[in-house]
């Protein structure tokens, strides 16, 4: 199949975008033939972000020319986007939670008779019509937030074709789905193109790429790099093209030596905050040298469970005991000096007080301790030696310890919370999603300190939803879906294909 | 943001102290700079002469000892009030309370002052002083327990808290601790109950300015103050840290209300000798203009609350020279507030750059949910 | 919890009656008709009174859930409150006219309203300040401005609806009132209608929850909040109106006494509905009306500061959440970015 006898529907020529101290696109071209698939790669921070916001409308770009159809268009706003036939899902939902499908469909777009009287009639019927044509299955009167991701994010798509969208710009849309889901999507994608949508995809997926993409786009450090056909790429070609240098996509690490049990969690119920079962009955033990992987798609009360081990959740039955310790009632406190660990999964939320100076960020699980206090009084000396050794040890980039952890970047944040959580004795690992969002080396370096603590004799225990990182980590891998442990697998009988399955509630 | 003070003290040689010094000093200086000007032309519309009013201010709260002394006198309460913001402010709690707790604060001092016999002055003075500091405290602490345990949100609990506290001191003052004779009114404290004053200079002041001391050391010296000021900038963190959250809140409130219930303890023990309804009205207020104009900072307290008392002191000397209502200092006084919150209307004026983001946030809803 | 959510979703106010109003509302009436059987007179007047109480609350809570459903959290409705009524006296003793005057203090809510929304969406401050700032000012300002001994030329009179002004009990209580009274109650109504069935509506509940999302349908977020944090400034305008125009006939020195703070947990509790509020407008009225009546009957022996008290340990209550938590609007207090 050859693109060159096919209408242009989208072109990027040249595009530029400078964030003061920061080039975010350089000179980017990019082409949407109709009815294609258009992968766009590339890795956290390369950009994939800011040109998709400059093609909607929400930047404008410092240089460079957008035609839509054959014209050159200005895009001031979203508004100008959608009149020109632009849809955005992004990877954030822009939903409104407690509204209905329908109101959120129509939201800036609303059919009104009299006197801005909105006709919700109407806007039913249609949003029907659309899931129905396209094979949605959506229920215009359902509230979103009572919906699961992979059905909100059909919404994202019908709001867009409600609008008359035939370019439509799907932002990780997979980022949040189980790989049965993403098939599913995939399919839905397909559907779409026939019917004469064009589709840009972003991901950093490299499988999902070659899955459904006909064309490939590589966007690294702000620059187009490349593009290729899926039939001509391999996934080390591309994973080559988006970092640059031969990416080691396996981690490194030898067989694993478990010793005795450190955690052990037994019938474990947690509630979430609007009180709903979301931890139902879980149990198993992480034993000293090895990583206990937790896979399944979020919200499947993963975040409850950390919470709830790490004392700032109770447990409504059952119980866990840490290194020989009933815990189940402990606090955050009497947990940490039980000699763990915790890699919260909201780092600028959890996991730092982003106004305080970095050093101050570096002791905030031992300034109680001596030496940084004396029980009353602070000593500021200690705590900059602390912060000085920190940064250096682990590689955490910053002019100072003084300057605010907020200046730092995503991965040396993540790398300041490693090195902190590391700097004590520690016998037990939570880590919640610790390579979120962060760049391949930070992402390297995090996951060779995991490894170096399990070959210390550390229990870690692993919850992510990222499967390639579960994958290449654990020693053993529980799923998680619906708030219960769907199996426990060891490393060697894991392949995706069943813990996909186990992650979308299937047996297999 | 508006208010964050550097969480993190100026450091280096004399130099870079300087430049830190201006950073964090300049948008004050301008505020009032500010202020001072539109409240001269609020002047000229009402018909008066600016020059003329400003100079009579200033004659009236610096020109000799017994102005100095008055100026003081009016900047002791007004430091403390403002202590009380600023410190709950650094633990992430916006006390509009203080007025209340100072009430509290000042009918307990002045119930202590004149209803302990024979005590020598050595310990009947401290203990009507702390009485009414406690009182505050425990007054301020309903607040803070209600933020912790149900979530309300203290600006609206300490308002309301304020008018409840002018019910029952106007009750008290009334009823129970009545002075004989027909004005309501507690009878006055005794000589030994009695802050002294050396000469016009009223030994409160120099109470009030070691307690400013005192507070600063705790916020950045102490594990305590660490605890706070970490609630005040990310309880999420600070939880996860193993803070508890509810406790320092609850602390925090009792503190701030200490440092306001001592205002009215001082107020009544060492100028007015007794307590009467009405007593101190605004203060309350003043105390966030002072909080806000020294940035948070303990120690700029001090020198905030010296300006706005030296408003206070000459603003009589004002309305007999200048014939200017004295209650145009209230007008430039919410300009300031104004100003210094706004500080980005001043930042674009100097034009200097921002601090970096973070900061304590006030508004999170009402904490229902 | 998840009742209360429901009721934030659903717009219908038969649903919210069913919900929470049903029972009290039963208990209300058959109240009043046993009092009016057996004290027709006290009844009347304290059932009048508490109407006439709850009116600067509606207004006042209305304002403040116009705002919060917008995204902006408004703590200077006292202030707006006390300029207006200040500036619609003032406008009174100077013109004459009582029309001209509530238009002034209507405009003046509505000019406060709008320094509110450049300190919170264009300066970005945080809005509990910026509204702290307002109230500040306001005091000022009155304060400076005001001179004894001046009165207004007449206040507001109570309107006669026809014959339905003749009916017992619901004829002086409902239908023989001045005219912010009734505009109070119709605006009820009028909100309600515009939150839950127009565009404006929608749109305004979407910036209030999720800014981002009805920014990328190109709804101009901060634009919205400026219109519609000025139209809630000059319904606390009105509030301020009602006080001197309407309710005293001359400006005191910080007479709203607290109401601006008092109408924020009114609509807290009122759970952010137009009908919620006006009932809990209703309950806080009477509570003040029954203070009141208590302080002047004699027949309870309690010091009056006591009762004097009860409004505002009552909003304590309320926030505190002793009697049913509410959801409020997901995004208010944050001034949005846009990235």
């Amino acid at each position: 199949m050859s693109n060159t006898d096919k209408q242009v529907v989208l072109e990027a020529k040249g595009i530029s975008k400078h964030f003061p101290g920061v080039i975010a696109n350089n000179n980017v071209d990019l082409a949407l033939h109709k009815g294609e698939i258009l992968a766009l790669l590339g890795e956290n921070g390369a950009g994939k972000s800011t040109l998709m916001n400059i093609l909607y409308g929400l930047y404008h770009p410092t240089e460079g020319e957008i035609w839509i159809k054959g014209q050159h268009v200005q895009l001031q706003s979203p508004r100008d986007a959608i009149a020109h036939g632009i849809g955005m899902v992004h990877q954030h939902f822009q939903l409104v939670p407690v509204m209905t499908v329908a109101e959120n469909v129509i939201l800036g777009a609303e059919v009104t008779t009299f006197a801005g009287r909105i006709d919700m009639r109407q806007a039913v019927r249609e949003v029907s019509e659309l899931s129905h044509k396209y094979g949605l299955a959506v229920d215009p009167n359902a509230v979103i937030e009572d919906l699961p991701v992979g059905i909100q994010q059909r919404v994202e798509i019908i709001k867009a074709l409600y609008r008359k969208a035939d370019i439509l710009i799907l932002d990780e849309p997979t980022a949040v789905l189980t790989p049965q889901e993403a098939n599913e999507l995939f399919q839905i994608m397909r559907e779409l193109t026939k019917q004469g949508v064009s589709i840009i995809f972003i991901t950093h997926k490299l499988k999902e790429v070659l899955a459904v993409a006909d064309q490939i786009a590589v966007l690294r450090r702000g620059e187009m790099v490349g593009s290729t056909l899926p039939s001509e790429a391999t996934e080390a070609s591309l994973a080559e093209m988006m970092v640059g240098r031969n990416v080691i996509l396996q981690v490194d690490k030898s067989e694993a030596h478990p010793g005795a049990a450190i955690l052990q969690v037994e019938d474990a119920h947690v509630l979430d905050d609007r009180k709903t079962s979301v931890v139902k009955g879980v149990s198993f033990e992480v034993r000293a040298g090895e990583v206990l992987g937790v896979a399944g798609v979020q919200g499947n009360g993963q975040r409850e469970l950390v919470e709830a081990l790490t004392g700032l959740r109770p447990l409504t039955q059952g119980r866990f005991i840490i290194d020989g310790h009933d815990a189940t009632r402990y606090t955050p406190r009497q947990i940490t000096d039980l000699d763990v660990a915790h890699i919260p999964e909201d780092r600028e939320k959890h996991g730092l007080v982003m106004a305080y100076p970095i050093e101050d960020n570096t002791i905030l699980n031992q300034y109680y301790e001596t030496p940084y206090s004396s029980g009353v009084i602070v000593n500021r000396k200690a705590i900059e030696n602390h912060a000085l050794k920190l940064v250096e040890e682990f590689d955490v980039r910053t002019p100072s310890v003084t300057v605010a952890a907020s200046t730092l970047s995503g991965g040396n944040k993540q790398k300041l919370i490693v090195a902190r959580e590391f700097s004590k004795p520690v016998k037990l690992l939570i880590a919640a999603q610790p390579t979120r969002g962060i760049d391949v080396g930070s992402i390297e370096f995090i996951h060779q300190q995991i490894i170096k603590q399990r070959d210390r004799g550390v229990a870690v225990l692993l919850v992510s939803a990222e499967l390639d990182e579960i994958m290449s980590l654990s020693d053993r891998i529980v799923v998680m879906f619906g708030g219960r442990i769907m199996a426990t697998l060891p490393i060697a009988e894991a392949t995706r294909e069943k813990l996909g399955l186990l992650m979308a509630g299937s047996h297999g | 943001m508006a208010m964050q003070a550097t969480e993190q003290e100026v450091r280096g040689t004399f130099g870079e102290r300087l430049a830190g010094f201006w950073r964090a000093a300049s948008v004050p200086l301008m505020a009032i700079l500010l202020a001072a000007l539109i409240g001269a032309i609020i002047l000229i519309i009402s018909g008066a002469n600016p020059i003329d009013a400003y100079a009579a201010l200033f004659r009236g709260s610096f020109s000799n000892a017994r102005a100095i002394g008055r100026t003081l006198e009016k900047a002791t309460p007004l430091i403390l009030a403002g202590l009380a913001v600023a410190f709950a402010f650094k633990g992430g709690l916006f006390n509009i309370g203080g007025q209340g707790q100072l009430l509290i604060g000042a009918i307990v001092a002045a119930a202590l002052g004149f209803g302990l016999n024979g005590l020598p002055f050595i310990i009947h003075m401290p203990i009507a002083l702390l009485g009414g500091a406690l009182a505050g405290a425990f007054y301020a602490s309903i607040a803070g327990a209600l933020k912790a345990f149900t979530g309300a949100h203290e600006v609206i609990t300490t308002i309301m808290l304020n008018f409840v506290a002018i019910n029952i001191t106007d009750f008290l003052s009334n009823g129970p601790w009545k002075d004989t004779g027909i004005v309501a009114r507690t009878p006055a404290i005794l000589e030994t109950a009695a802050i002294p004053k050396w000469d016009s200079i009223p030994l409160g002041f120099f109470i009030a300015a070691a307690v400013a001391i005192i507070i600063w050391y705790l916020l950045f010296r102490t594990t305590l103050g660490f605890e706070i000021r970490t609630v005040g900038l990310n309880p999420n963190a600070a939880k996860y840290a193993g803070i508890r959250v509810a406790r320092i809140t609850i602390l925090t409130m009792a503190i701030s209300g200490l440092l306001a219930g001592m205002g009215g303890s001082i107020e009544t023990l060492g100028v007015v000798g007794r307590f009467q309804p009405g007593f101190n009205i605004g203060l309350g207020f003043d105390g966030i203009t002072i909080a806000l104009l020294a940035r948070t900072h303990p120690l700029g307290v001090i020198p905030a609350a010296i300006l706005l008392g030296a408003m206070q002191a000459g603003s009589s000397q004002m309305q007999f020279d200048a014939k200017v209502s004295f209650e145009i200092i209230d007008v430039i006084q919410a300009l300031i507030l104004f100003f210094v919150s706004a500080e980005m209307i001043v930042r674009w004026i100097l034009r200097i750059r921002g601090e970096g983001d973070g900061g304590v946030r006030l508004s999170s809803g009402w904490g229902q949910g | 919890m998840t009742s209360n959510v429901a009721l934030i979703k659903n717009s219908s106010w038969l649903d919210f009656l069913r919900k929470t109003g049903v029972w009290i509302s039963i208990l209300v009436v058959i109240g009043a008709i046993y009092g009016y059987l057996t004290e027709p007179q006290i009844t009347t007047s304290m059932l009048a009174s508490t109407l006439r109480q709850s009116t600067p609350l509606v207004l006042g809570a209305l304002c403040g859930l116009l705002g919060e459903r917008s995204g902006v959290i408004n703590i200077g409705i006292e202030g707006q409150m006390l300029l207006s009524a200040f500036t619609g006296f003032l406008a009174n003793v100077y013109t004459g006219n009582l029309l001209v005057a509530v238009m002034v203090g209507v405009l003046t809510g509505a000019l406060l309203g709008g320094l509110l929304a450049f300190m919170s969406v264009t300066l970005k401050m945080d809005q509990i300040i910026g509204g702290t700032v307002i109230n500040i000012l306001a005091l000022g300002l009155t304060g400076f401005f005001y001179q004894t001994g001046l009165t207004t030329q007449g206040k507001l009179q109570p309107i006669e609806l026809g014959p339905l002004a003749s009916l017992p009990l619901v004829g002086p209580v409902l239908f023989e009132n001045p005219p912010i009274t009734y505009l109070a109650i119709i605006l009820v109504f009028v909100m309600h209608y515009m939150l839950f069935y127009t565009r404006w509506g929608l749109r305004t509940r979407a910036i209030g929850e999720h800014p981002r999302a009805a920014d990328t349908v190109g709804i101009n977020v901060n634009r919205m909040r400026y219109i519609n944090v000025i139209i809630a400034g000059g319904i606390a305008g009105l509030a301020g109106a009602f006080l001197t125009l309407e309710a005293v006939g001359s400006f005191e020195r910080a007479m709203t006494n607290g109401r601006g703070f008092v109408a924020l947990a009114v609509m807290i509790f009122g759970k952010y509905m137009p009908f919620g509020v006006w009932g809990s407008a209703l309950l806080f009225g009477f509570a003040t009306a029954l203070q009141t009546q208590l302080q002047f009957s004699g027949t309870i022996q309690i010091p009056h500061q006591f009762i004097g008290m009860l409004p505002y340990l009552l909003t304590i209550v309320v926030l505190a959440g002793f009697v049913g938590r509410t959801r409020p609007p997901a995004s208010e207090g944050k001034p949005y970015e846009t990235e």
